[in-house]
């Protein structure tokens, strides 16, 4: 303190201009606020609106002159349990879960590894090599799912849940090498040094030294590939016919809805349901992602 | 080997051999299910195959005559562009506004956050269709506040004397619609690459040319405005890419229409080549969308180069 008051008189800050910085600073907090709960708003709204919207009364919804904020008349689970009993939901949700728990683990087994070699065996290729990589989760689906779902033809997985298992990886890997790139290049390399001086293979420094430490850094990784599979759009439209199968993407949109007829208090509530755990656990990571994504591009 | 100075010298101690090993299978996966397959799609839209009759035969240049032929194709070249270019300034201005927001200490900040991530870490599908209903013909609240307002419905409304606004239904509202989800949807992402690199951003560069005496616009256009840039020029470019091939948010909120007003090249590839089963025509419609793809991802490059100099 003492040293900001000795600093502040040399620069020669009068009373004045503290109150005029006072002010600036109590503008800044409240746009601040204003902004954030602007962002928040807008972000969230069609979500509140899903919310509202799935716990309504038929005669409620459909009626033009009722304020569709409020609940005109009492509200009703029935279109959640039907969502739940009456459609394939919850082979969508279970189908989803299982596609991604192996996508994320392929991910993990091939990615790991990868990752490692680019980060710490000080290869003189390894740097354009890992942008390389990068690069490759740019060739976005749109491109590839005519060629790819006639493979999955040849391979005999159409209509089968077990394609998108063998196709979203492409999607996955590249995204989670560059993020545990970043992770790795964070272990102090003394690390895996005494392990090898303790008797470790150089491959076994990395999976018993450095991995264990990187440990933070890979869930973080589980859940972004997680996030990235559950969003998918294309290939699981292009790949997977029988309702069943279908994950929950395209199985929403798609069996929810039958010719002109929408189930919208069903529809509402799926978004919700499926929009708030991705959202809480993403947020819960949030901050490891970023500094996953900075340290990837810092050179090691 | 038996007179090295080093004893033991294991294949699992090479480090030139390790780094191909662990490296290799990613790369087989990759190159298996993504060279091949885009290698694939090149021979396939020079060629004949239907979903009815997957027999490979030559066919020229045809696929790419039939296609540029279409009206529909001309539309969606352009919708494309359009969207990506109006998204991608608007996710650039809103993702920095909002990556400020989001470094800066507040209260709630927590739930601002989740609320903020909800948009993007929701699946693209899932979002659209709360679009879908938020936008219906009939019972969109916005046209219900609208009409509250007096704005709507009423003979000399300044929105027009109809009850609603059709959002979907009327060409230039759907292609708007369509951006807003988007820019909706896209922003969170920005948000976070730009927040990654304001952290990346030594702290004691601008303070250092605090002390030094630049004043504000000064520190603005020679010191902040340059290291955000490449930051910035990533994040807008994530945003063009993800704009530019997505077919989500128009085939549940749209499905092209109406009369192909919101259609892009994703979604008219995909009408083609899965609807259709033209599977020629749809890979050379979708192979329209690779030169700007190459150009984006070498743009991304550069970019990532200036960051790393830091």
């Amino acid at each position: 303190m003492a040293d900001i008051a000795v600093r502040e008189r040399s620069l020669g800050i009068t009373e004045a201009t503290r109150r005029s910085y006072h002010r600036r600073y109590v503008l800044g907090r409240v746009g601040l606020y204003v902004l954030a709960v602007l962002f928040a708003f807008i972000s969230a709204g069609p979500f509140v609106w899903s919310l509202i919207t799935a716990f309504k009364l038929n005669a409620d919804l459909y009626n033009v002159e009722n304020n569709p904020f409020l609940f005109n008349e009492p509200l009703t689970a029935s279109h959640l349990v039907f969502l739940f009993r009456d459609t394939p939901f919850l082979a969508f949700t279970w189908n989803t879960l299982w596609v991604g728990a192996l996508v994320v683990l392929i991910t993990l087994v091939l990615g790991l590894p990868a990752a490692y070699s680019l980060a710490r065996l000080d290869r003189p290729w390894a740097g354009w090599f890992g942008v390389m990589i990068f690069m490759v989760y740019l060739v976005p689906p749109t491109l590839l799912f005519l060629s790819l779902s006639r493979m999955v033809v040849a391979f005999g997985l159409q209509d089968s849940t077990w394609s998108l298992v063998l196709v979203y990886p492409t999607i996955t890997i590249p995204v989670s090498i560059w993020l545990l790139m970043g992770f790795l290049r964070a272990i102090p390399k003394d690390i895996e040094e005494q392990a090898m001086v303790d008797g470790y293979s150089r491959l076994g420094a990395f999976v018993r030294a450095a991995l264990p430490l990187a440990f933070p850094g890979i869930v973080a990784v589980v859940v972004f590939a997680f996030t990235l599979t559950a969003s998918e759009f294309i290939y699981a439209l292009a790949f997977v016919s029988p309702s069943e199968e279908k994950v929950v993407s395209t199985g929403v949109p798609t069996e929810l809805i039958r010719g002109d007829v929408y189930f919208w208090q069903s529809l509402q509530a799926a978004s919700v349901v499926v929009a708030l755990p991705i959202a809480f656990v993403f947020n819960l990571f949030l901050d490891r992602f970023i500094a996953g994504f900075t340290m990837g591009a810092v050179k090691g | 080997m038996a007179d090295s100075p080093v004893p033991r010298r294991r294949l699992s101690d090479s480090e030139g051999f390790l780094a191909w090993v662990l490296l290799l299978p990613s790369v087989i996966y990759i190159v298996a299910l993504v060279a091949i397959p885009f290698f694939l799609a090149i021979a396939f839209s020079l060629s004949d195959v239907t979903t009815g009759d997957p027999s490979f035969d030559w066919a020229g240049f045809a696929n790419f005559e039939a296609v540029l032929a279409d009206s529909v194709f001309w539309r969606s070249l352009w919708n494309t562009f359009l969207f990506t270019a109006i998204s991608m300034a608007l996710i650039v201005v809103l993702g920095k506004i909002l990556a400020n927001v989001l470094v800066a200490d507040f209260r709630g900040k927590w739930l601002v956050r989740f609320f903020v991530l909800l948009p993007w870490t929701t699946p693209v599908a899932l979002g659209a269709i709360s679009w879908l209903w938020l936008l219906d013909s009939i019972y969109s609240p916005i046209d219900w506040a609208l009409r509250q307002l007096g704005l709507l419905g009423t003979p000399n409304a300044w929105l027009g004397a109809e009850t609603n606004l059709f959002w979907l239904g009327e060409p230039g509202l759907a292609m708007g619609s369509v951006i807003a989800v988007h820019v909706w949807r896209l922003t969170p992402l920005a948000a976070v690459i730009m927040m990654a690199g304001l952290v990346a951003i030594p702290r004691d560069i601008e303070e250092a040319a605090r002390v030094d005496g630049a004043g504000y616009w000064r520190r603005m256009f020679e010191v902040t405005v340059p290291l955000v840039l490449p930051v910035a020029a990533v994040a807008a470019l994530f945003g063009a890419i993800l704009t530019f091939t997505d077919m989500a948010v128009v085939a549940v909120l749209t499905r092209g229409g109406p009369t192909h007003a919101t259609e892009v090249l994703a979604s008219w590839a995909f009408t083609k080549g899965i609807g259709g089963g033209d599977i020629g025509q749809g890979a050379a419609i979708a192979l329209f969308l690779f030169p700007l793809l190459l150009a984006a991802a070498i743009a991304i490059l550069r970019s990532v180069r200036r960051l790393e100099v830091l």
